[in-house]
């Protein structure tokens, strides 16, 4: 990408809520520089550029493209798949791209029941929207359906790590991109004793909040669930994550440490390993709420109306 | 013959939307629907989940007004678990709404509105946007970008996460404020406040006037108003009574628990959005825009026409010279600008205040919860629109049902109102260009759905 051209860059979305873009435009007083280093040549949320939509998208060609959210409609589909020809690089943005993030929590229903739920229907009105893009049977990372080049993980990324990769494309290098767990990058106290017990989140943590975070213990070992250890870092930048910061415990957003990773059976070896008692979490099933793609969450049966949910490794929860 | 011409996707908004406009045999508008194409799910997928860890996930519908879906759903779950907050929860929370209202009026109006009133109408799509209004005014962009920012860098600092919030909790809120923090705050409220002031004047000086003679077929309906209001009848954002505005300017009032006793939800085939009514004046829903029935708006119009008066003393003056221009309530769409305006210098003001209460330093922020069966419907005022939240949870707490009436959702109906009547103004003979289909994109903008 050296050369005289400033390098193309696309920024498409698809089962996305736009908070990777908006952290984009917080990069401050970086992004007016960054913005004269790049030409983009289409970004629904900022600038116009229509690309058709029945069946086939005209995407204009890009070096680099960007795509946020993740795979759950056939309309998504078609515009991965366009994108991926129209651009030779290819950035997974944010954890729903990477690994299904919050909308593959769907996952653990059927797309029939799901409809179900969110078009009841009432007598005399039509029960389903029929004129919009139809569903896939489930959500999908993008890895899943096209070949990616790089894994930018976030929900959403941190501003300076979408700049510093943005600018290392730019020159050409190999983006550096988050490799150490939420726990390697938090500064709170830990003493190796834990908490026997995992409890639910209805009071504050204890910590003095005349003191900086430095000062409070570790919120796994106060008992709570924190998904530090099996999570990667990055959030604060080179500061304290950022649930921290607020006093609260991860939950996990950045998806697993290693990309192949899966966020709840190292949660529950974590615990196992330090004779916690993993029956005490009331949903374990959210120890997979921002990786549920990749088929990790699916639905499998239904008893009694309770629908029950299987992880990789035959193991049910109930 | 007929012939449809679509707008997809339409840009510049949030979110995922197309426009279909029909042309019958003569290329005169016979229909125009605006639609949303994306469906997440989320009445499904937090069932089953324990109720205090939905604020945490609802911010996932939208990562520009995550914190209003962060604050209705920590409401909604309070009034199932009964819980009650200490005041510095309320405040802080309150502080984060106001701050959050900030940057994203900051982004509608310079980011994703003003580049079709600042930028020459005939401009290349490759400039009309905020990129080229970097390299054309470049200082006001810098001063733009860098405001939008501070909004966000506060929210970090007293809150943590600034786009997904954790800190609003059930029973209150993570962590209190410090002393220094909260006089650091202030300096920074401070100077919001007096860029929000600016941007009014610069908007009155420099884009309102031509904008409202050379695009007043825009969206131009009749419709009414919903927003929330205080006991005095003061605009509010954070919490409140309902009030909803009759195009005759009649009012009815209801507290957010009573919503489907008032609203009506309609499936539609063109939107995975359902089209919201005024159930209540019993006329049924209409979107032909010659006599729209059950229709009305929300979002900043909406809410500065429902109010009486603004409690801050700048907002109340703004309030008062747009009431005398355009009287109550004023229906031209494009006046959702100025309005949005109006409520940003609102906003920084009501952010002072906030930091000037003293029971906001209280280390005492959250009242312990304990989960039971219940029902609670938390309501806030998103930037577009008032946003109800409604859970029923077990005896676990953990949720049986969920029903969100997300601010986009009211507008559904008048954007498609809207939209056909700016299509059949600008397209004649079945004549479109660039500039036709931006105008009729701007019916919707105005909006920020």
């Amino acid at each position: 990408m050296k050369g005289r051209r400033r390098p193309r860059l696309s920024f498409v979305w698809l089962q996305a809520c736009s908070g990777c873009e908006i952290s984009l435009l917080n990069s401050g007083e970086r992004l007016p520089d960054l913005l004269n280093k790049v030409e983009i040549v289409y970004f629904p949320l900022l600038m116009d550029r229509k690309c058709g939509g029945e069946g086939e998208f005209d995407l204009p060609e890009a070096d680099v493209g960007f795509v946020s959210g993740s795979v759950s409609s056939d309309e998504h589909l078609t515009l991965l798949y366009a994108l991926r020809r129209r651009c030779r690089t290819l950035v997974s943005f944010g954890t729903c791209a990477t690994h299904g993030g919050i909308p593959a929590l769907r996952n653990r229903w059927s797309a029939e029941a799901t409809l179900e739920t969110v078009f009841p229907g009432t007598p005399g009105q039509p029960t389903l929207p029929a004129e919009v893009p139809a569903l896939l049977d489930r959500v999908y990372s993008v890895d899943e359906k096209v070949r990616v080049d790089f894994c930018l993980p976030g929900c959403p990324p941190h501003p300076e790590t979408i700049a510093a990769v943005i600018e290392t494309l730019v020159t050409g290098e190999q983006p550096r991109l988050p490799g150490k767990s939420v726990c390697e990058t938090c500064p709170t106290i830990r003493t190796g004793e834990m908490h026997r017990t995992v409890r639910r989140f209805l009071n504050n943590a204890e910590y003095n909040s005349e003191e900086p975070v430095e000062r409070m213990r570790c919120l796994l070992e106060q008992g709570l669930l924190c998904m530090g250890p099996v999570t990667v870092g990055g959030c604060g930048g080179p500061a304290t994550p950022l649930c921290v910061q607020a006093r609260v415990p991860c939950r996990g957003c950045y998806g697993p440490v290693r990309s192949e990773g899966n966020q709840l059976l190292d949660m529950l070896n974590v615990l196992a390993s330090h004779g916690v008692d993993h029956r005490s979490i009331v949903d374990r099933q959210s120890l997979l709420r921002f990786s549920g793609a990749h088929g990790l969450l699916r639905s499998v049966r239904k008893t009694e109306g309770v629908v029950l949910m299987s992880e990789k490794g035959n193991k049910k929860s109930s | 013959m007929t012939q449809v011409i679509t707008i997809h996707p339409v840009t510049r908004i949030e979110g995922n939307a197309r426009i279909d406009i029909q042309l019958d045999a003569a290329g005169e508008v016979c229909d125009a629907r605006v639609g949303i194409s994306s469906l997440r799910g989320f009445e499904q997928f937090v069932v089953g989940l324990p109720a205090e860890e939905i604020p945490r996930i609802v911010t996932r519908i939208c990562g520009i007004c995550p914190w209003m879906h962060h604050l209705a759903a920590a409401k909604a779950v309070d009034a199932c678990f009964g819980a009650s907050l200490p005041p510095a929860g309320h405040l802080l929370r309150e502080l984060c709404q106001v701050l959050a209202h900030i940057h994203d009026k900051i982004l509608h109006f310079f980011f994703l509105g003003a580049p079709d009133f600042l930028i020459e109408r005939d401009a290349d799509y490759s400039v009309r946007n905020i990129m080229g209004l970097v390299q054309q005014q470049p200082e006001l962009a810098a001063r733009v970008v860098r405001m939008r920012q501070l909004g966000q860098v506060m929210l970090e600092r007293l809150a943590g996460k600034a786009i997904h919030p954790v800190a609003a909790v059930a029973g209150g809120f993570a962590r209190p404020l410090g002393k220094s923090e909260r006089e650091s705050l202030y300096l920074d409220g401070q100077q919001l406040l007096d860029f929000a002031c600016f941007a009014l004047e610069f908007a009155k000086k420099e884009v309102f006037p031509q904008f409202l003679e050379v695009f007043a077929p825009v969206g131009a309906i009749t419709t009414g108003f919903l927003g929330t209001v205080d006991q005095y009848g003061h605009l509010r954002l954070y919490d409140g009574t309902l009030r909803l505005m009759h195009p005759d300017g009649r009012v009815e009032e209801f507290a957010a628990p009573a919503y489907e006793q008032v609203l009506a939800e309609e499936v539609v085939t063109w939107s995975t959005a359902k089209v919201v009514y005024a159930g209540s004046w019993g006329e049924g829903l209409s979107l032909d825009p010659a006599s729209p029935k059950g229709v009305y708006r929300v979002n900043t119009l909406a809410r500065i026409n429902v109010c009486d008066q603004i409690a801050t003393p700048r907002a109340q003056v703004e309030l008062e010279e747009f009431r005398s221009r355009f009287g109550r309530p004023a229906q031209h769409s494009l006046l959702y600008h100025w309005a949005r305006l109006i409520e940003l210098v609102y906003a920084c003001e009501r952010v002072l205040e906030l930091l000037g209460d003293e029971r906001i330093v209280d280390p005492v922020v959250r009242a312990p919860v304990t989960p039971q069966a219940g029902r609670g419907v938390g309501h806030v005022e998103a930037p577009r629109g008032t946003l109800i939240h409604d859970y029923t949870t077990d005896e676990n707490g953990c949720i049986t049902r969920a029903n969100l009436i997300v601010g986009t959702t009211h507008n559904i109906a008048p954007m498609n109102v809207s939209v056909r009547r700016t299509a059949a103004s600008c397209i004649q003979a079945g004549r479109v260009d660039d500039e036709i289909l931006n105008r009729i994109e701007m019916a919707v903008r105005a909006y920020d759905p």
